[in-house]
């Protein structure tokens, strides 16, 4: 054989070494991560098992970690995800509206979009800064239910408006012609068409930036969330007239990483075990608004075909 | 003897008469693909095709779109191997060393380091116009700084680029013109002295002006390389080829001397679409 | 009003105000109404800007009244709630650095591994499979983190490596947001790298180059400035992150660049903080505006220099 021909093939045989060397560390690095995700999972479950029944759903925090729950700290985070979702989905979805389908390209476009990409970058902690400075103080809003649910709600608007600019973009030129050349003003155009063609990679985006509100502590630690609340916010519902009413807005509050917070930094690991428990049902919770964000795409790339 | 026809298709083709006498099919066989199968998935792309590549000659490669010429192209270089699902049947010989290019124990890399290719856009790396003629023979693991640049600067002689560039060679490739990236492209695969270059449509991306450049260059080429060109531009498979093959729907329908293809076609299928008869 | 509007409607108006005008009239109200509803909603982003920065401005410069900026910026001790206080950054500076320092040092190189095998090398189904754990990893709440930290991570490295550990240090802390990170730096990277034109890769591989080599030669550096964005998001996080630390790695300053050793980054701080009830208006209160300030000041600063490096690199294909 041509001696030149025996060196070529001596350093392709090394070159293609080198090549499964790297797939075999890129599958080990990938792996890392994925099984330190597991390995949280399965820490905190093997923990916290034995604390998962009904009574610990039912209950209020305690000085005995045996007969401590978290039942004001899930309502707390139900209600602070309900004030996030109903302030930031408008202003989210519209925000991208505007960007997306009115807005022409001048400065103040610009601006608008440098502040978006730059905001998804602030640190959380940032977010709870501002909130205590402008909603506890300034606007005197207080410790309540309202500042923690208006504070996750600026955090959450960028991923909201990143999320349903690409969905409004997905949605091709000639629908929105059709549209138009039937007579259509420009709202009816989105509000008719736009809007529910994109709506499922909107879902998409709302429920990720909700999953990413409900395990997020640190805005709500300066806002001065409790971490010792034996009672309920009061009810949205009431027997005299107007039968309404928004009270609950203004109740002090705890949320369920707060909670677990809380009881990891108790020195008695009988705590530990509650953390541990308040941990796998936060979770739980986590986990399924993911997995059918993750299922909702699936589903929109296998059924629409423009 | 030029009959009617045949003066048509000259006219129709601007070949100017004199190249139109009939040569003989010689020359020594730089590669040849036999009862050649293609297979994309389920859809079999290239049907029982057979074709001679002689040394140091320009084979052209020409059909309607969809006919398989790219395809079959990209078995020479085993580009097909990129993707999954991909399947190969037949053989392409590689002479003198008698090797079956498309054989399973050969290495793809191996074949894709002796025969290179020059795709249909410009693809210059995003690296300068140096390190881009350089890319090859870094490949290779050449560390010689001395050898890196004389190949370079040879291959951008070959390449007709060496007085354009020589001053910038450190500058961006993309800051070059769509015509001279291509040169480039034409320089990176030179540099390592192949021994086969494909072109998949060198200029169909490109003005006129930088397609009567490129094609110069691979009527220079010929002189140091074997070159298998699949061409849409039937003036062009004229102008820089010696022998041309025409494929039809995976089937390579006739094969001759450029000259005999194109004045007289063996086959009625091969006179329809010269004549544009076809479809 | 549109031109075409006004020409057909302004002598009608003139003289009777038709229903048909009436409806024209009121459907472009509302269309304007709309519109400017929306820019107000879109307008919300630079108010939140807005007021990021006047809030942190405006009262950290009741701090910086009581306390010299010199002494800020140059103490060594940070002790705001101490009967006597000592108001210098460095110790919390010197926390954040070094957790986010060996965060992204175990966070960089893992991402972009993970991000050229994932782009180059991983068959298909590896791929859809590992993608969407990797977003399910973003999504974990950084309180479980730092419960894995303090109760599993720090003790198994006491049992196993060092010995000497003590409960609260910054090296497990650092280590799990290290980690918790990778996500971001292969996501965005593995982005950037799909983006690349699969014809730049064919003219690679045409050359005989092998999947590693076009990986790391052209695949790469086509897209440095998608990848700089990925390590500038990573380097925000990695100074941002807060529960973790604030977890594991003890809440005192400690003016040390030592791992072994428990220490507060400014974000522990904060927490620390907030946890107590300082009135509005004190001092301590204050500090943790002006801690705040020097964090977002530490993340713009990455930003602009991911601008500038991204504009260094920008590539068109």
């Amino acid at each position: 054989m041509d001696p030149r021909l025996a060196e070529l093939r001596a350093l392709i045989a090394r070159h293609k070494w080198n090549d499964h060397l790297f797939a075999r560390l890129g599958l080990v690095c990938t792996m890392i991560a994925v099984l330190m995700l597991f390995a949280a999972i399965l820490d905190l479950f093997l923990d916290g098992y034995q604390r998962l029944d009904g009574t610990f759903l039912t209950s209020y925090p305690s000085r005995h970690p045996e007969r401590a729950g978290i039942l004001s700290s899930w309502v707390g985070s139900a209600v602070v995800m309900l004030v996030t979702m109903v302030s930031a989905v408008p202003l989210g979805v519209g925000a991208a509206i505007y960007l997306e389908e009115y807005a022409d390209k001048n400065w103040l476009t610009n601006l608008i979009e440098l502040n978006v990409t730059n905001l998804a970058g602030v640190p959380s902690i940032i977010y709870g800064l501002l909130a205590l400075g402008l909603f506890v103080h300034m606007l005197g809003l207080g410790e309540t239910i309202l500042s923690a649910g208006l504070a996750l709600a600026l955090m959450i608007l960028p991923m909201i408006i990143v999320a349903t600019r690409e969905s409004l973009r997905a949605v091709p030129v000639h629908i929105r012609e059709a549209a138009y050349a039937l007579g259509a003003t420009r709202w009816r155009m989105i509000s008719d068409h736009l809007l529910p063609y994109s709506m499922g990679g909107i879902m998409t985006g709302v429920i990720i930036g909700m999953a990413r509100a409900i395990g997020e502590t640190t805005p709500l630690i300066t806002i001065g969330a409790l971490t010792f609340i034996a009672f309920l916010p009061p009810p949205p519902i009431t027997a005299e007239p107007p039968f309404l009413s928004v009270d609950w807005l203004m109740s002090p509050f705890t949320v369920l990483p707060i909670q677990m917070f809380n009881w990891i930094s108790r020195p008695e690991s009988a705590f530990h075990v509650n953390a541990a428990a308040a941990g796998v049902v936060l979770m739980i919770m986590t986990l399924l608004m993911n997995g059918f964000a993750i299922y909702l795409r699936y589903q929109i790339r296998k059924k629409i075909k423009w | 003897m030029v009959t009617d026809q045949m003066a048509t298709n000259l006219a129709r083709l601007n070949v100017p008469p004199s190249v139109a006498t009939s040569q003989e099919m010689t020359g020594t066989l730089k590669a040849e693909a036999q009862n050649l199968n293609f297979y994309y998935g389920g859809f079999h792309a290239l049907k029982n095709t057979n074709l001679p590549v002689y040394e140091r000659k320009v084979t052209a490669l020409i059909g309607p779109s969809g006919c398989g010429k790219s395809t079959f192209l990209r078995c020479f270089n085993r580009m097909h191997d990129l993707y999954p699902g991909n399947r190969y049947e037949g053989r392409i010989m590689l002479y003198p060393d008698q090797i079956n290019l498309l054989d399973p124990t050969v290495d793809p890399i191996e074949v894709r380091m002796r025969i290179s290719m020059v795709f249909q856009k410009p693809n210059p790396f995003p690296k300068s116009i140096y390190e881009n003629v350089a890319y090859g023979l870094r490949v290779r693991g050449e560390h010689n700084r001395g050898r890196i640049a004389k190949n370079v600067e040879q291959a951008l002689r070959s390449a007709a680029l060496w007085d354009e560039v020589k001053d910038r060679l450190d500058e961006p490739a993309f800051n070059l013109s769509g015509g001279q990236q291509q040169r480039v492209c034409i320089a990176r695969a030179l540099a390592t002295d192949p021994e086969i270059l494909l072109f998949d449509e060198p200029t169909s991306a490109l003005d006129p002006i930088a397609t009567a450049s490129i094609e110069q260059l691979i009527s220079d080429l010929k002189e140091r390389v074997t070159i298998l060109i699949v061409t849409h531009n039937l003036q062009q498979a004229v102008r820089v080829s010696d022998y041309t093959a025409y494929m039809y729907l995976g089937e390579l329908i006739e094969f001759g001397l450029t000259n005999n293809l194109f004045i007289k076609p063996e086959k009625k299928q091969t006179e329809d679409y010269l004549t544009g008869r076809f479809g | 009003m549109s031109p075409i509007d006004a020409v057909h409607s302004a002598p009608i108006a003139d003289t009777v105000v038709t229903p048909r005008f009436k409806r024209r009239l009121f459907r472009h109200v509302k269309e304007r109404v709309i519109e400017s509803i929306l820019l107000l909603l879109a307008l919300v982003a630079v108010a939140t800007t807005v007021a990021i920065v006047a809030i942190l401005v405006h009262e950290s410069a009741g701090f910086f009244e009581e306390v010299s900026l010199r002494e800020f910026l140059t103490g060594t001790v940070w002790s705001p709630l101490f009967e006597n206080p000592r108001y210098g950054v460095l110790p919390l500076v010197s926390g954040t650095v070094t957790v986010a320092g060996i965060a992204l040092a175990v966070a960089l190189p893992l991402g972009t591994i993970t991000a050229i095998y994932l782009s180059e090398f991983a068959p298909h189904w590896v791929r859809e499979t590992v993608k969407p754990i990797l977003e399910l990893l973003e999504a974990v709440p950084g309180v479980v983190f730092g419960y894995f930290a303090l109760l599993l991570l720090t003790p198994l490295l006491q049992d196993t490596l060092l010995p000497g550990l003590p409960g609260f240090n910054m090296l497990a802390p650092a280590l799990v947001i290290g980690v918790m990170i990778v996500p971001y730096v292969a996501s965005v990277s593995e982005d950037a790298m799909r983006a690349v034109p699969m014809s730049m890769r064919e003219g690679s591989y045409a050359m005989g180059a092998t999947r590693l080599q076009t990986a790391v030669r052209v695949v790469t550096p086509a897209a440095t400035s998608g990848i700089v964005a990925a390590y500038v998001l990573a380097a925000s996080r990695a100074v941002g992150e807060t529960m973790v630390v604030a977890i594991a790695a003890g809440l005192q300053p400690n003016f040390t660049f030592n791992p072994m050793e428990q220490a507060a980054t400014i974000t522990a701080y904060i927490v620390q903080v907030s946890q107590g009830d300082l009135p509005h208006g004190s001092l301590g209160y204050q500090s943790i505006f002006a801690v705040g300030l020097t964090l977002a000041l530490m993340t713009l600063g990455f930003n602009i220099a991911g601008h500038w490096l991204r504009k260094r690199f920008r590539e068109v294909y």
